[in-house]
This record gives structure tokens, sequence and C-alpha cells, in this order.
């Protein structure tokens, strides 16, 4: 007992890790908290049975039959008893079968009810980062961006999701459950954060090399702060203020980084790559794997492929001083 | 015993399991490669023209990962604009025999870096050495002038024509030559 107990606490230890920003178990919404809780029902109701399964072979292995019995002798009061445990044992696995595959339907029913939302977003899922674009009716308030999605928070947010290339999954498990994106068709998610925070997803089918390196965040905040943060999304890139951010500009539109990326505001038009106009005011760069700061910025661009191999980002032809000016002008698009 | 060694051997054929390698990062990292090429087989003088090649246009045609680059490059980089899928509009076709300015690699790797008259735009600068490597060969694999277990296998969406790899082995003639398309009855 003096060694169980300690090793039980240690076990419990991983428990910790569930209430990260990514975890299913840290549910921020109503699609996740229905799931949290069918996960806690059959965690529960399976657990119980595994246990007097457990109990019931142990008793039974514990139990010897005498030695000279007969073994095929039999006894009436026990023949009843038998027959009425295995009639009960089978009646109650039909009924957890079915309790447990109804309340599954019926979270399905939940999870995939469409609430009429004001907000509708288009998630591109693309070898290896998420293009999105938040539509409008007004044309000239559509806008692109990348890997970063801001909602209002207890509005109810659908998610139409596309491919460009091969099957993708889009899944926030803090906000909801997976759906595919898949190459020539459109799926449809609703999200909901119900809570203010940062809620990280992942892409949940493989994809190819950099599946793993293929996240986005979720960023749920007040109507007031959404409003103001899409406005700023909205306007064009902002020139850069000073001398060297001017430099890296003019680096930027001579190099081969227009062929792909576009800032608006300027020359630079590419449709291939995350939109950059206002790259210094997302978190992360890469696709959820590196921090949004002017070293990682300058790292990503010198040697995409040491930070993630296979990456369609090339190397390109970059003088030594060229490398600063143009992580600066990166980081200064706020 | 001779289990053991059946055993072993077949192990040895493991061996072959290794897959091509697929080059993520160009080496050297960033410059040109420095070919020296003829546009066409004719020159002044009784010798033909001299050529310098680095070598690199084997590696790149040898490879499908290199090719099946190229090919997502080339729609990204909007060749199809004007040659479309090889059949041509505005550009000429590169499905066929018939290169003005000289069908081998390093022939389509000069035209994309430094434009040709007429249309073709300078791509130097604009498209990472590599890549035009990269989308050279893909354009090689157009005609099936590269091997056909490196040119691509099938099409990720509808595309007017069989995959390269299906398509017969193809010919070069570079320009100057009348090429077996033009010789035939009008």
């Amino acid at each position: 007992m003096r060694r169980i107990a300690p090793a039980l606490l240690l076990l419990c230890l991983p428990l910790g890790g569930c209430q990260h920003w990514q975890s299913v178990l840290n549910a921020r919404g109503p699609a996740a908290s229905t799931l949290a809780h069918m996960f806690w029902i059959f965690v529960s109701v399976l657990a119980t049975v595994w246990v007097l399964t457990m109990i019931a072979l142990l008793l039974a292995l514990r139990r010897r039959r005498p030695e000279d019995a007969d073994p095929l002798a039999t006894n009436p009061t026990t023949e009843r008893r038998m027959t009425i445990t295995i009639s009960v044992a089978i009646g109650l696995t039909l009924l957890t079968v079915i309790s447990l595959t109804g309340l599954s339907y019926a979270a399905q029913k939940v999870l995939f009810a469409h609430k009429d939302g004001a907000l509708t977003l288009l998630v591109t899922g693309q070898q290896w980062w998420w293009k999105i674009t938040y539509e409008d009716s007004q044309p000239n308030r559509v806008f692109t961006t990348a890997n970063e999605i801001h909602i209002p928070v207890g509005e109810p947010v659908l998610i139409k999701l596309e491919s460009s290339d091969v099957i993708h999954s889009f899944w926030v498990p803090s906000l909801t459950g997976k759906m595919d994106a898949i190459t020539g068709r459109q799926n449809q998610i609703q999200i909901q954060a119900d809570r203010p925070g940062i809620y990280r997803g992942q892409c949940a089918e493989y994809c190819g090399l950099q599946h793993a390196h293929m996240g986005l965040i979720v960023v749920a905040e007040s109507r007031e702060d959404f409003e103001r943060w899409r406005e700023q999304q909205i306007s064009s890139a902002i020139p850069p203020g000073d001398e060297e951010r001017q430099r890296g500009m003019e680096i930027f539109m001579s190099k081969p980084c227009i062929m792909c990326h576009q800032i608006r505001g300027t020359d630079a038009g590419g449709k291939i790559a995350p939109d950059l106009t206002h790259v210094g005011s997302r978190r992360y760069i890469a696709a959820g794997t590196l921090e949004t700061t002017r070293g990682n910025i300058a790292a990503w661009i010198v040697d995409p492929h040491g930070v993630k191999p296979g990456v369609n980002m090339p190397t390109i032809q970059l003088e030594p001083d060229e490398v600063q000016p143009l992580a600066s002008y990166l980081e200064g698009l706020k | 015993m001779r289990q053991l060694l059946i055993l072993s051997l077949s192990v040895l054929a493991l061996a072959a399991c290794e897959r091509e390698d697929r080059e993520y990062r160009a080496n050297p990292v960033t410059s040109e490669t420095e070919e020296k090429i003829a546009l066409s087989p004719l020159s002044a003088g009784p010798s033909g023209p001299t050529e310098q090649r680095s070598g690199l246009g084997q590696q790149y045609e040898e490879n499908a990962y290199h090719i099946a680059q190229g090919k997502r490059l080339y729609i990204w980089f909007n060749c199809n604009g004007c040659h479309a899928h090889g059949g041509g509009d505005s550009g000429p076709p590169l499905l066929d025999d018939r290169w003005i300015y000289g069908g081998q690699i390093e022939n389509i790797v000069q035209t994309i870096r430094e434009g040709r008259p007429n249309g073709m735009p300078s791509f130097r600068g604009k498209v990472p050495d590599d890549q035009i490597w990269q989308i050279a060969a893909y354009v090689r694999s157009m005609g099936r002038n590269v091997p056909k277990p490196a040119a691509p296998g099938r099409n990720d969406d509808m595309h007017p024509g069989p995959a390269e790899q299906r398509r017969p082995p193809g010919e070069v003639m570079d320009g100057g030559q009348i090429p077996p398309a033009a010789q035939m009855p009008q």
C-alpha cells in the first residue's frame, strides 16, 4: 500500500496536461462540451463494466470446486440462479449498448445543429497552413489572413472547409470536433467559444511531411475587440515608417517573395502563400510553428527547410545585410 | 541452418527499399548554375557550338519529386496562362517535338531565366534557381523526355489528356531543324 499510493499519484500527473489550450477535456464551447460529456459518460460506464467484470473474474478464479465433487451433478437451485444471473447480464449489456448508442446519436444532433450566425469563414487547408477568408455581404469587407482565427465570444461562427491539395482535417479540440477538408467539396462546421481565450487547433488528417506543423489558433474575444481587429485586418498594410523598413519593403518587392505572397496596398499580389498584409499582428508564423519575432522571421526566411523540411517556401538568394531590413519590415506589418 | 541462410538473404532485399532522394534545399543554396549552351546545333564554321553542362539537368530530370514540384509550380506561377497545359495558346506549345530555343533541360532553364523575344518574360530573381530547374524538368516531362518512372503518374485534378507517365516517349528537335511534326503532309 505504501508503494501503490505514490504510484497512483504519479499516474495522475499526466492529467495536468489536460488543462492546456489544445485539449478535448478543456472544453470551452457547446460542441466541445457535448463531446467532453460524452467522453466522461463513456469512460465512467465502460470503467464500471470493466471493474465489475474483473471482480467477477477474480471471484471465479478464487473459488475452487471441492476435490471429490461430481462434475456432471446438477442442482436445480444453482441452475436457476445461473439462468437468472446470465439473463440479467445479457439484459444489462443490451441496455448499456442501446443507451450509449442513443446518447451518441443525440450528441451528434447537437454537434451538427446549425444556428444562424452572423459570421462566416472560408477555411482552406493547404500543405501546410490554413488560409482563412472572412466572408461578408459587402465585397470590400472580405479579407484573407492565415493560421489565426478571431471570433467574438458567445456567438456561433460558421466555418466552410475546403482543401486545395490533399485531405486535411480542421480540429480545435477545445471548441469543436474534427471536420475534414476535402478537395472538390465544401464541408461545414460551426464553432462557438463560451469563454474568451486562445485555443490551439491542429490538422487532424495526415497530409504529408509537415502535417505535425500545421497548426492554427483561435482567439475568442469580446465583440468590441473583435470588431477592432476586423477593421484593422481589412485595412491595407501600413507603409514603412523608418528607413530600415523602407529598405526592407524594397527588398521584398524585388525578390521572389512577391511570386507567392500578398501584401495589400503594395505591388505584391501573390495568392498561393499566406497573406502577409498584417503578418506582424499574428501570434505565430509558419502555421503555429514559430512565435512572431524579428529573429524568428529572419530564421524562417533564411532557412525555411531547416524549420519545416519540405515546406513549399523556397530558400531564396539574399545578401546578409538584406535579412535584417526584410525581417524588420515584415515584423512591422501590424 | 539453411533457413537461417534464406532468412538473412531475404533481409538483404530490404536494401532495395531506399526511395529516391528528395532534395528540399538546393545545394549550393541560392547561386545560379552556370551553363554554356547553344540554342541550336547550327553554328558558323566547321565545328559545332561548344557547350558546357553542369550535369544538374540529369539530376532534376530523373527525380520524380522535382518533376512533381515543377508541375505544381507550373500552375502556381501561371505558366498555363500562356502555354496552357502544354498545348500552347499565346505561348508556344510544350508538348510537341519542336523547340525554338532548344529542348534540352538546360535550354529550357535558360529560357525561363532570361526570357525570350515576343512574350516570354524573364524570371531571373523572381523564381529561385532550383525552382526554375524543377519547372524545366516538368516541362521536359510533358513530351515524356524524362524517364518513365520519374514522370508524374496521375493528375490531381481534371486534366486534358493522360498523365505524363502514360504518354509515349518524345523526341526533341532543336531550333533550325525540321521536326517530324512539320514534315507530315498538311
